[in-house]
C-alpha cells in the first residue's frame, strides 16, 4: 500500500515550493479567543493546491480550533481566512462546505442511524438541486439526480476497497467497526466534492495495520482525487509518511513550518514536546 | 418486548433450553419485589376507585351479565401485578427458574395485596368522611365495592378477587407459547367485540345482518355471556390452528426484496384502500362520524409527523396551523364572516388557505427554527397559544368574531358535484380520506428524497449536518411549512364539517393530543401514525370528539397520560415503529446482536452473502 505512495512526495510537493503561486487556503493573523484564552493567536497558515500539510502540536495547541475556525464552527476574533482568494469570514458552515472545504471529526460523528450509503448520499446535499417539487411529482430530473447521487456515493465508497460496499451499503453506520467508521467519515467528506479536506486525527484508535493502510489512502486521496489535505495527527510515523509539509502549533501560535526532518530537529518543537515524543 | 420477532422458528411448546431449568418451591419468592409490586397495585386500585372510574364505567357492559367496564378497570390491576411479578430477566449463561407453582403463589400473594387496597378503601369509606379532600368519587362506589352488601363483605371479597386475579395472572406464565397465544386471542376477541360494539352494530345494520348482532350482543349493550363463550371458543380454536401463521406471513413479507416486495406492498395498500372506500357505504352515521374524526386526526398527525418524526423539531404548538387553516377557510367561505366575506367556493378557498398557512408557518418558523431542543419546544408552545389568543382577542374580533367565532360556514363544495357538510358524515369521510391519501403520498415521497435525507441528518446531528453542507435553517423551515400545510387541510375540512369555528376549539390540548398520537403510534412511521390515531382517537376519542368508548370521555386525559407513560417505559418506539426510530432507541442491543452474529467486524471475508441488516419489523 505504501509502495504506491512512496514517501508521500507527490506532485503537490512542487506546489509547496512554488511560493509565488496563490495558496488554496490562507489564514492571516487568525485569532480565536475563548474568554481570556487565546486558542489561536495571530496565526498565519497556508495550504497550496495538491499539498498535504500535517498540523501537529501538544494537546491544547489549537489544532482542532484551527479546523473549527476554517469551517466556521467557531467564531474568529480577528484576522482573515481566504479560500481561493476570497474570504470565508461570516459564512455559515454549510456555505463553507459548498465552497469546497470538507472535514472529519476527532470523535467520529457519523449519522449513526442512517445507513452507510445514506451517510454518503446526504453529504452531497450542497452539490444537488432537486427540491420538494421534484420529489413529489417524481420528475425525470429528480430520478436522474437520485441515480447520480447514488452512483457517486457508491463510487466514493468503493475507494475503500470492499470494506464499505455490498451489503454494507444498507447497514446502519453504528454497526460499523471503529476503523470503518473513520473510513466512512472520510468518504462522507469526499462526497461533498471538496477541494480541501481537513482530517482530524484520522488514524486515532486504529491498530498499526489499519493505520498504515489509511496512511497510504491519504496519499491516494491527493494523487487520485486531487484534494489538498490538512491532517491533524499525533502518530509521528504517519506524519512522516504523508506530509509534504509539517506545521507545528503551540499555544495557538506557529512555532515551526517546514518538512518533517527540519521540523523534528527544531529545538523549539522539541521543547514544546518537552524533549520527547517528537520522533517516536 | 420489542417488535423484533425472529423468523418464527416452530418451537414445539418448549423453549430451547440446553440444560433442564432449575425449579423452585411455591414459597421461594423474591418477597421484596412481590411486596413492592403488590403495594403499587394497591395504590393503583385505590386511585382508580377514587377517580370514580368504576362507577361511571359500570354502565358499559362488556359481558352480560358478568362483567362491566367499571369492574374490569378494578380487576385488571391485580391481574397485571400478578403477571408482572413472575417476570424474570433472562441473562445468557445464567440459569432461569422454570415456571412452576411459585409463579401462581407469587401472583396470588401479589394480587391479594393489590386487592387489599380496595378492602382498605372499603373500610375507609365506611368509617371516615373522605368526601372533603377527595371529591371525585360518588357514594355509589361503596355500594359497587360491596356488591350491595355490608362493608365486611367488600373487605373479604376484594381480597379473594385480588388473589384469584393475581393467581390467574401468574398462571398465564405457566402456559406454553401456543396456549398463551390462544388465551390472549380469546381475551382480545371478546374484549374487542365489546369495545367495537357500536361499530359492529352499525355496520351489521348497513349489511342487513341484524340477526347476527342481536345474537351476539345483549339488548342493552354488552356481549351475551353465551355468545361470548362461543366467540372465545371460536377465536381460541382459530388461534390454535393458526399457530402464529400471521406472524410468519409478516416475517415473510418483511423478508421480501425488490419487485416482489413492491408488489406485495402495493396489493396491501390497494386492499386497505378498497376496504376504506367500501366500508362507509354500509356504515351508518355514527361510524362515518367516527371515521371522519379519526381521519382528521390522521391528517394532523401526518403533518406533525413530518415536523417531529422526520426533521426532529419538537413542535408543541402544532394546533396553531390547524386553527389558521380553519379560520382562514371560514373567513373565505362563510357569508357571515364579520369583515371580509368573499364566499369563495371551498376548493378555491383551500388554495388560498394553503398559501396563508404556509406563510404563517414561515412567519412563526423563521425566528423559532434557530433554536434547539427544549427552547424550541417552549417557544412553539407559546406560539400555539398566541395564535388562539389572537383569534379570541377583542382587537381582531371585527375580523374573526372573537369568542363568538364564525358560524354558518357552508359545506365544502367539490366542483359543484357534491356538497360536503357535517350533516352527511359519509361524504366528510370520503373527503378526509382523499386528503389523507395526499398527505400519505407527500410524506412517503419526501422521506425518500434528498430533502428527506437532509431532515434525517438534521435530526441525527445538527452540527454535523451543517458541516456537511446542509443549510439546516432552510431545511427545517421547509419541514415546518410542509407540516403547516398538511395541518391546514385538516383545519379547512374541520370548519366545513362542523360549520362553525370558535377559538376554544384550538386549545393547547389539541397539540398535545396530536403529539401523543404520533408518539404512541410510532414516530416517523406513516402506518404507525395512522394506527395511533385509530386507537387513541377512534377508541378513546379526541379532545372533543367521542370515541367508541364514549364513557371514557371524562377520564380520557388520565388514560392518555397513563398510556403514554406505559409506552415510554415498555416500548418507546411506539405501536408500529419506524425501523430507524427503533434503531435509535435500541442501538446498543442491535450493535450487540450484530456483533454476536459476526457482522460487525468481518473485514476479511465480507462476501459471505448478504446477512440481514439489523432485525427489523
Amino acid at each position: 500500500m505504501t509502495a504506491a505512495n512512496g514517501t508521500g512526495r507527490g506532485p503537490g510537493a512542487d506546489a509547496a515550493n512554488g511560493t509565488s503561486r496563490r495558496p488554496l487556503l490562507e489564514t492571516r493573523d487568525l485569532s480565536v479567543d475563548f474568554g481570556g484564552l487565546h486558542a489561536l493567536d495571530r496565526l498565519d497558515f497556508e495550504v497550496h493546491e495538491g499539498e498535504i500539510v500535517s498540523v501537529i502540536g501538544p494537546n491544547g495547541a489549537g489544532k482542532t480550533t484551527l479546523f473549527n475556525a476554517i469551517t466556521a464552527t467557531v467564531e474568529t476574533s480577528a484576522g482573515d481566512i481566504l479560500f481561493e482568494g476570497s474570504s470565508l469570514l461570516g459564512l455559515d458552515p454549510n456555505r463553507v462546505t459548498a465552497r469546497g472545504i470538507a472535514r472529519t471529526f476527532q470523535n467520529v460523528r457519523l449519522f449513526a442511524n442512517m445507513t452507510v450509503l445514506e451517510n454518503v448520499m446526504v453529504s452531497q446535499h450542497c452539490r444537488t438541486r432537486q427540491h420538494a417539487f421534484g420529489a413529489l411529482f417524481y420528475t425525470p430530473s429528480f430520478r436522474r439526480e437520485e441515480a447520480e447521487i447514488r452512483e457517486r456515493a457508491e463510487n466514493v465508497l468503493s475507494f475503500f476497497g470492499s470494506r464499505l460496499v455490498g451489503y454494507r451499503f444498507d447497514q446502519p453506520a453504528f454497526t460499523l467497526s471503529y476503523a470503518n467508521r473513520r473510513r466512512l467519515e472520510i468518504a462522507r467528506a469526499m462526497a461533498t466534492q471538496p477541494k480541501l479536506i481537513l482530517l482530524d486525527e484520522p488514524v486515532a484508535g486504529m491498530n498499526p495495520v489499519e493505520s498504515a493502510e489509511l496512511t497510504g489512502m491519504i496519499g491516494r486521496l491527493r494523487d487520485e482525487w486531487g484534494f489538498a489535505i490538512v491532517v491533524i495527527e499525533h502518530h509521528m510515523d504517519v506524519v512522516r509518511e504523508v506530509s509534504d509539509r509539517v506545521v507545528v502549533l503551540d499555544h495557538g501560535t506557529k512555532i515551526a513550518d517546514g518538512d518533517f526532518e527540519d521540523v523534528s530537529n527544531d529545538p523549539r518543537v522539541i521543547e514544546a514536546y518537552l524533549g520527547h515524543g517528537a520522533t517516536t | 418486548m420489542t417488535a423484533t420477532v425472529p423468523p418464527a422458528t416452530p418451537t414445539s411448546g418448549v423453549p430451547a433450553e440446553p440444560a433442564p431449568a432449575p425449579t423452585r418451591g411455591a414459597l421461594d419468592q423474591d418477597w421484596r419485589r412481590l411486596v413492592r409490586m403488590g403495594a403499587v397495585g394497591a395504590v393503583a386500585q385505590i386511585f382508580i376507585a377514587l377517580s370514580n372510574m368504576p362507577v361511571r364505567l359500570d354502565e358499559r357492559v362488556i359481558v352480560k351479565p358478568v362483567l362491566s367496564l367499571g369492574y374490569l378497570t378494578l380487576l385488571i390491576v391485580p391481574f397485571a401485578a400478578g403477571h408482572r411479578v413472575g417476570h424474570q430477566i433472562k441473562r445468557e449463561g445464567v440459569p432461569v427458574h422454570a415456571a412452576g407453582a411459585h409463579e401462581v403463589a407469587g401472583g396470588a400473594a401479589c394480587g391479594a395485596l393489590a386487592g387489599g387496597g380496595l378492602s382498605l378503601l372499603a373500610v375507609l369509606l365506611a368509617n371516615f368522611d373522605l368526601r372533603e379532600p377527595l371529591v371525585n368519587w360518588s357514594p355509589m362506589l361503596a355500594e359497587l365495592l360491596a356488591f350491595g352488601n355490608e362493608t365486611w363483605f367488600a373487605v373479604v371479597v376484594w381480597l379473594v378477587i385480588g388473589t384469584a386475579c393475581g393467581a390467574a395472572g401468574g398462571a398465564l406464565r405457566l402456559l406454553g407459547p401456543r396456549t398463551r397465544r390462544a388465551v390472549v386471542t380469546m381475551a382480545l376477541a371478546v374484549g374487542g367485540a365489546a369495545v367495537l360494539e357500536p361499530l359492529v352494530v352499525d355496520l351489521a345494520e348497513g349489511m342487513r345482518l341484524e340477526a347476527l348482532t342481536d345474537r351476539l350482543y345483549a339488548r342493552r349493550g354488552g356481549v351475551n355471556w353465551t355468545s361470548g363463550l362461543g366467540l372465545a371458543a371460536a377465536s381460541g380454536i382459530l388461534a390454535a390452528l393458526g399457530r402464529g401463521r400471521l406472524q410468519q406471513a409478516r416475517a415473510h413479507i418483511a423478508e421480501l426484496e425488490g419487485a416482489s416486495r413492491t408488489r406485495t406492498n402495493g396489493l396491501l395498500i390497494l386492499a386497505t384502500a378498497a376496504v376504506l372506500v367500501i366500508l362507509p357505504l354500509f356504515a351508518g352515521k355514527l361510524t362515518n362520524e367516527l371515521l371522519a374524526n379519526v381521519g382528521l386526526f390522521v391528517l394532523l398527525a401526518l403533518g406533525l409527523n413530518i415536523v417531529v418524526g422526520l426533521a426532529g423539531i419538537l413542535d408543541l404548538g402544532y394546533v396553531a396551523f390547524f386553527a389558521v387553516g380553519s379560520y382562514s377557510a371560514a373567513v373565505l367561505t362563510a357569508a357571515t364572516s364579520p369583515r371580509i366575506n368573499p364566499e369563495l367556493p371551498w376548493l378555491v378557498a383551500l388554495i388560498v388557505v394553503v398559501v396563508i398557512t404556509g406563510l404563517v408557518g414561515l412567519f412563526i418558523g423563521a425566528p423559532v427554527i434557530r433554536m434547539r431542543g427544549d427552547y424550541l419546544a417552549i417557544v412553539t408552545l407559546g406560539f400555539g397559544e398566541i395564535i388562539r389568543l389572537i383569534f379570541l382577542s377583542d382587537w381582531l374580533s371585527g375580523w374573526f368574531g372573537g369568542s363568538q367565532g364564525i358560524t354558518k360556514i357552508p359545506g365544502a363544495g367539490i366542483f359543484g358535484l357534491t356538497d360536503v357538510a357535517g350533516t352527511d358524515p359519509r361524504r366528510v369521510f370520503y373527503l378526509v380520506l382523499a386528503f389523507c391519501a395526499i398527505a400519505i403520498y407527500v410524506s412517503w415521497r419526501l422521506e425518500r428524497s434528498r430533502l428527506g435525507r437532509a431532515w434525517m441528518a438534521v435530526r441525527e446531528d445538527e452540527t454535523v449536518a451543517e458541516a456537511m453542507g446542509i443549510n439546516t435553517v432552510n431545511v427545517k423551515l421547509l419541514a415546518f411549512v410542509v407540516g403547516a400545510v398538511l395541518g391546514s387541510f385538516s383545519g379547512a375540512i374541520f370548519s366545513a364539517k362542523v360549520g362553525s369555528v370558535f377559538p376554544n376549539s384550538f386549545l393547547i390540548l389539541v397539540s398535545i393530543v396530536i403529539l401523543v398520537v404520533v408518539i404512541f403510534g410510532g414516530m416517523g412511521n406513516i402506518v404507525g401514525v395512522i394506527a395511533g390515531s385509530a386507537v387513541l382517537i377512534g377508541v378513546l376519542g379526541g379532545p372533543k370528539q367521542p370515541g367508541l368508548l364514549a364513557e371514557f370521555s371524562e377520564f380520557k386525559l388520565l388514560i392518555y397520560g397513563a398510556l403514554l407513560i406505559w409506552m415510554m417505559l415498555a416500548r418507546p418506539e411506539g405501536l408500529i415503529p419506524s425501523v430507524r426510530r427503533s434503531r435509535e432507541l435500541h442501538q446498543q442491543e442491535m450493535a450487540q446482536d450484530a456483533w454476536l452474529k459476526g457482522q460487525v467486524e468481518d473485514d476479511n471475508h465480507n462476501d459471505g452473502g448478504s446477512p440481514k441488516a439489523a432485525p427489523a419489523t
